[in-house]
């Protein structure tokens, strides 16, 4: 049945797969996250973070509160990287081309 | 995305009701044993990886210490390449070995690491960097490293993506690769304890004692381990345990950021690299592109913030690169440490002075990919065998004393 249950839909990260993950030891919330792989797909934790946290809580008899999400990581949403190339604040090699027009950049 | 563990299909360990069930590899909590032959401090990829081949050597009671989760560090935060492209003889060798064991890896250690050997492409901007190029290829080729120099139309052959725009040269050798850092901890970890390691998590070593008998008594929250030997594997934490017993280790961190973007369908074979600015990338086995890019002027620091300079850094340098890539998706970010050591090269070896307290530390980057090489000769070494060349050049005292101005610097660390 925990196999049937899936906690993380970007990863196809299952309930069988966290009970794997706790059996073996790998029980902090950012092991869990490298042994399964939850969170970091497109989602990177937004939608299966609590789902995992309640579950890791019940399975290492901890109340929720004592599992502090894992570290969160930029960007908020997937960016592509065409909207970072003129950021004013991208080191400058010294072999760096200048800056093309704003107009000669945007598609 | 959890690769296969043969365990897993091992069903002559399961129980009545069809679950595997293994003991933990990792205790969290408990107390610690009363003594140990060697413990290791720092579970990252070179602790584990000495400690297996110690355990599988038969030292039945090693002991791993990990101050806070498995993979925490910097092997849990690096790109995953792996190289035989270096400036020095001796690196050049130790990585023909580990690249060996990598290709072994699965079948040694029973995980599926993803080792995939898609080659490295490093790509020159200046004459200047040609000739660099020039003459670590042939110091390659004679160690019998297949690398070669290529003019910027053939490298199109390799990664047709490219913008050849400033490109003067490349060098090229196709047997070096990429693997999946997270996996290899697991699997090194499996196997030590297999072995009869312990390994435990959650454990910061708080003091030292040096023992009238030799050895140290490791204190930590969980209890004290009487300790025949510690060997220091802390990384870029490496300085300050080795404080505690009034060793002076000269490195020190240096934070590099690094990023993944959205899975794609596999399109790039090697890991490419630009030597002008640092800036690398790799298309792992999901699919991400994996990538990172040196800022140069950033002070010493543990800490591991991510910054959008970074990430615009890298954007503008890799789009300039490959502009098909413009459009792909940044999912993270994140940081790790570096442990610099002044002439790039690690640090190993019994401490001066202390020939119970072993160091390896100061790989500047490259400590996943010297791990299984360096792990496998520390074993070798630690259980009676004659010591590597690596014991002997790659010392501390290197630093000091009347040899200090005669070693080998190793200037080929990217990233």
């Amino acid at each position: 049945m925990a196999g049937k249950i899936v906690l993380c839909r970007c990863e196809d990260v299952t309930l069988a797969d966290l009970e794997h993950s706790v059996s073996r030891g790998y029980r902090d919330i950012e092991e869990v996250k490298r042994y399964t792989g939850f969170g970091t797909g497109p989602c990177q934790g937004k939608e299966c973070l609590a789902a995992v946290a309640t579950q890791l809580a019940s399975l290492t008899q901890q109340p929720a509160a004592a599992i502090p999400p894992f570290t969160s990581r930029p960007p908020l949403s997937p960016t592509p990287l065409r909207l970072l190339v003129r950021d004013p604040g991208a080191h400058r090699f010294p072999d760096d081309p200048p800056d093309p027009a704003a107009s000669e950049q945007e598609p | 995305m959890q690769p296969v563990l043969d365990e897993e299909e091992d069903t002559s360990r399961a129980d009545v009701s069809g679950e595997i069930r293994l003991p933990a590899t990792l205790e969290g909590a408990g107390p610690l044993p009363a003594s140990a032959e060697f413990v290791i401090v720092g579970g990252g990829v070179i602790g584990l990886s000495i400690a297996y081949y110690l355990a599988k050597r038969g030292v039945n009671d090693v002991v791993v210490i990990e101050r806070g989760y498995l993979a925490e560090g910097a092997s849990g935060r690096n790109g995953g390449g792996v190289r035989q492209q270096w400036s020095t003889e001796l690196n050049i060798r130790l990585m023909q070995e580990s690249v060996e064991l990598c290709r072994r890896f699965a079948v040694d250690i029973g995980v599926n690491v993803w080792f995939r050997q898609g080659g490295y492409l490093f790509l020159a901007r200046s004459a200047q960097e040609v000739t660099r190029l020039e003459k670590n290829v042939a110091l390659q080729n004679r160690c019998g490293v297949a690398t070669r120099m290529l003019e910027p139309r053939q490298a199109l052959t390799i990664v047709p993506e490219l913008d050849l725009t400033g490109i003067v040269g490349a060098a090229y050798n196709p047997t070096d690769g990429i693997l999946f850092p997270w996996p290899f901890l697991w699997g090194y970890a499996r196997q030590a304890a297999a072995h009869g390691a312990r390994i435990f998590t959650q454990t910061p070593v708080s003091g030292l004692d040096p023992l009238n008998t030799g050895g140290y008594l490791v204190h930590t929250p969980r209890g004290a381990v009487r300790a025949r030997r510690v060997i220091n594997a802390t990384g870029a934490w490496s300085p300050k345990l080795a404080q505690m017993i009034g060793v002076e280790v000269p490195t020190f961190p240096i934070r590099h950021e690094i990023c993944s973007s959205e899975p794609l369908k596999p399109f790039l074979r090697p890991m490419v690299s630009e030597l002008a600015s640092g800036l690398y990338c790799s298309q792992s086995m999901r699919g991400e592109i994996v990538g990172g890019i040196t800022i140069p002027g950033h002070d010493s620091t543990y800490g591991m913030g991510s910054t959008l300079e970074f990430l615009a850094t890298y954007a503008r340098r890799l789009v300039r690169l490959m502009p098909i890539l413009g459009d792909i998706k940044v999912l993270r970010q994140w940081a790790g440490p570096y442990d610099q050591s002044p002439d790039g090269n690690p640090i190993l070896g019994a401490a001066p002075g202390h020939p119970d307290f072993f160091l390896a530390c100061g790989f500047v980057g490259h400590g996943f990919m010297m791990a299984p090489i360096v792990g496998k000769l520390y074993g070798e070494w630690l259980t009676g065998g004659q010591p590597h060349e690596i014991f002997t050049r790659y010392t501390l005292d290197r630093f000091s004393g009347a040899t200090a101005a005669h070693h080998e610097k190793e200037d080929f660390n990217i990233g």
